[in-house]
């Protein structure tokens, strides 16, 4: 079983993203299960959602404890909620940023992890580019499919079209489209999540 | 067709399926997704004929879907926590009334303190209301047991309670096999009621019965009752060839042969508990789980047989009868053989508090190496009530309880994760 948290403000979609993601999954023939933190979800405020994808039926219902990937919506978390918490050593870290780790400060914490595991992605940038609206959660799946390789592009891409429609959908297939490829090139360089 | 859409959504579909005449509903979380739904599809008219009544509370909704039922229209409605305690009345007089109405419940606390997370305090708040009450432990089953529940609740005339877990399954996204409109009419007969109120051959429901009746006329809803029981099982085998699914039934049993300690469990928690176990078995424990289904009527001869062989019993439930301890176990008393079997309660999930394998693995240890003592809080904060009972002895005015443990833990407002 590979679980998901991610981490974000009312507001930023992500619920919408930890479902879309599950939908992505499902499209792909495995099972999957989104839930929120199911807290009185106020715009700005911190908020959590869940994902957990699997080859066979998923049972558990408790919170994701240990994530195997944590999505970072929004840096400004970073050091008020404990958003790390728990992640398996190995475990993916995809944070919606323009700058680096060091620049956020988190550097020294992610230096017990996998390099290559870790990542950020312009998301909001990406998001007002194509969708016109600093909604960051589709261009982190994006982001998401490239660094994990959890699931394919073209599965979010779907999964985006069963949850929006017209324009807007094909606004965030556009944005998850440039943080798959954007994600793929820093993962070429090698040199991800310390540029910038 | 199978489908990755919310616990509410799908939920919203099955009843969409069964084809009622008229829903009722005041919106309370964590139902509201699942009456929603159903309003959009009135409205687009792909669930037609179908009358979408917005009322003005939840006293008006199951006043409305009596109303509704009496007449002869399928009814539903559902409902959560304060809002199944505002139509408690009416509640029991759709079942004093024998009208089939089926209602979710998407199971919530009970304030004060407010709060809008899950247990199981209010479908437990009305368990001896007349009503029969079916609980789901996943989305899909919960999509099953609306289906199944139109079919008993007509049968029988007797109104029908589905509770699943809100927000755990309500909100939770994950993947059901949503049945054809063939296969559900094929299952689920138009209804043809004992009773109705029609102009051309008028009749009274719901006279005045006095002591020379009151009696014969409550002993039958008893009578109805016990006739599910046996009904039950019939048709959820009935829908398990038909649809492929084993969703409903009175009980699951699942790795009880042979287990020594045996856990039972309402709802969403099992496939935890389930997990749990597995994790136990690998290492040898013999231990097994019992998910209630049915718990109106009280499945009493079945769940005596599935504990017959156990030594232990841990009664795993999301609700708290104050000045007693469980409501679950003390229905599972009366279902096993006295002091051979030691049954403890544990107190688990109450307002929303995670229900970890973590927890119920130190828990089901206590139990199996005899520390577990007969009433238990899973994860209770020792700390926390002991700082709440010292403010009480040493000042009169000591203040508000809820308010002076979320300064004494340092949140403001309610915790979010």
């Amino acid at each position: 079983m590979f679980q998901i948290r991610i981490h974000g403000r009312g507001g930023q979609g992500v619920v919408t993203a930890a479902e879309t993601l599950s939908i992505a999954a499902f499209l792909e023939n495995r099972y999957a299960q989104a839930f929120p933190s199911f807290g009185s979800e106020r715009t700005g405020a911190p908020v959590v959602a869940f994902c957990r994808i699997d080859e066979r039926e998923i049972r558990l219902r408790e919170p994701v404890l240990n994530p195997d990937a944590l999505i970072i919506q929004d840096p400004t978390l970073l050091h008020q909620v404990d958003v790390f918490s728990g992640l398996v050593p190995d475990g993916y870290i995809l944070i919606n940023t323009s700058r680096s780790f060091e620049a956020l400060g988190v550097d020294e914490f992610a230096r017990g992890f996998c390099a290559a595991h870790l990542c950020t992605v312009p998301a909001t940038e990406l998001a007002l580019k194509h969708v016109g609206r600093p909604v960051p959660n589709a261009a982190l799946l994006g982001g998401f499919a490239a660094v994990s390789g959890r699931v394919s592009i073209d599965a979010v891409a779907n999964a985006l079209r069963h949850k929006f429609s017209g324009a807007i959908a094909e606004g965030n297939v556009a944005a998850a489209r440039e943080a798959y490829a954007f994600v793929r090139e820093e993962m070429k360089e090698g040199s991800h999540a310390k540029t910038g | 067709m199978l489908k990755q859409v919310e616990g509410s959504r799908a939920v919203a579909e099955a009843v969409a399926l069964c084809r009622p005449e008229v829903i009722c509903a005041y919106p309370i979380s964590p139902q509201t997704h699942i009456v929603e739904a159903l309003g959009e599809m009135v409205k687009r008219g792909t669930l037609a004929p179908c009358e979408f009544i917005n009322v003005e509370s939840e006293f008006a909704a199951m006043s409305v879907a009596i109303g509704a039922s009496a007449a002869a229209a399928r009814a539903y409605t559902a409902t959560a926590s304060q809002g199944l305690l505002f139509m408690a009345e009416a509640v029991f007089n759709a079942s004093g009334l024998g009208l089939p109405i089926v209602m979710t419940v998407a199971n919530r606390a009970i304030g004060a303190p407010i709060n809008i997370w899950n247990d199981h305090t209010d479908a437990m708040s009305q368990r001896d209301c007349g009503w029969i009450q079916l609980f789901a432990e996943t989305n899909q089953e919960a999509l099953d047991l609306h289906i199944q529940a139109f079919r008993l609740g007509e049968e029988l005339s007797l109104p029908v309670m589905v509770c699943m877990d809100g927000f755990i399954l309500t909100h939770a996204y994950e993947r059901v096999d949503v049945p054809t409109q063939a296969q559900v009419d094929a299952y689920l007969p138009p209804y043809t009621p004992r009773q109705s109120l029609d102009p051309a051959e008028p009749v009274s429901i719901g006279a005045m019965v006095g002591p020379e009746a009151f009696m014969e006329v409550r002993y039958l809803a008893h009578v109805k009752q016990m006739r599910a029981l046996e009904l039950i099982p019939g048709w959820a085998e009935e829908f398990r060839r038909a649809f492929g699914r084993d969703s409903g039934g009175l009980l699951h049993r699942y790795r009880c042969e042979d287990a020594e300690l045996v856990v039972v469990a309402l709802g969403s928690v099992l496939g935890t508990v389930k997990d749990t176990v597995d994790a136990m078995r690998e290492r040898g424990t013999r231990i097994g789980v019992l998910g209630i289904t049915c718990f109106r009527p009280w499945p009493q001869d079945a769940v005596r047989a599935a504990l017959a062989q156990a030594k232990q019993i841990v009664v795993l439930e999301k609700s708290l009868a104050v000045g007693l301890g469980g409501i679950v176990s003390t229905n599972v008393r009366t279902s096993t053989s006295g002091n051979a079997q030691a049954v403890r309660t544990v107190i688990a999930g109450l307002g929303g508090r995670p229900i970890t394998r973590t927890s119920l693995e130190r828990t089901f240890a206590q139990a199996l190496d005899g520390t577990l003592e007969a009433l238990t809080f899973l994860d209770l904060d020792h700390g926390v009530v002991e700082r709440a009972l010292a403010r009480e002895r040493e000042q009169r005015r000591s203040g508000p309880i809820a308010e002076n443990i979320l300064r004494d833990l340092g949140v403001v407002g309610a915790r979010i994760s």
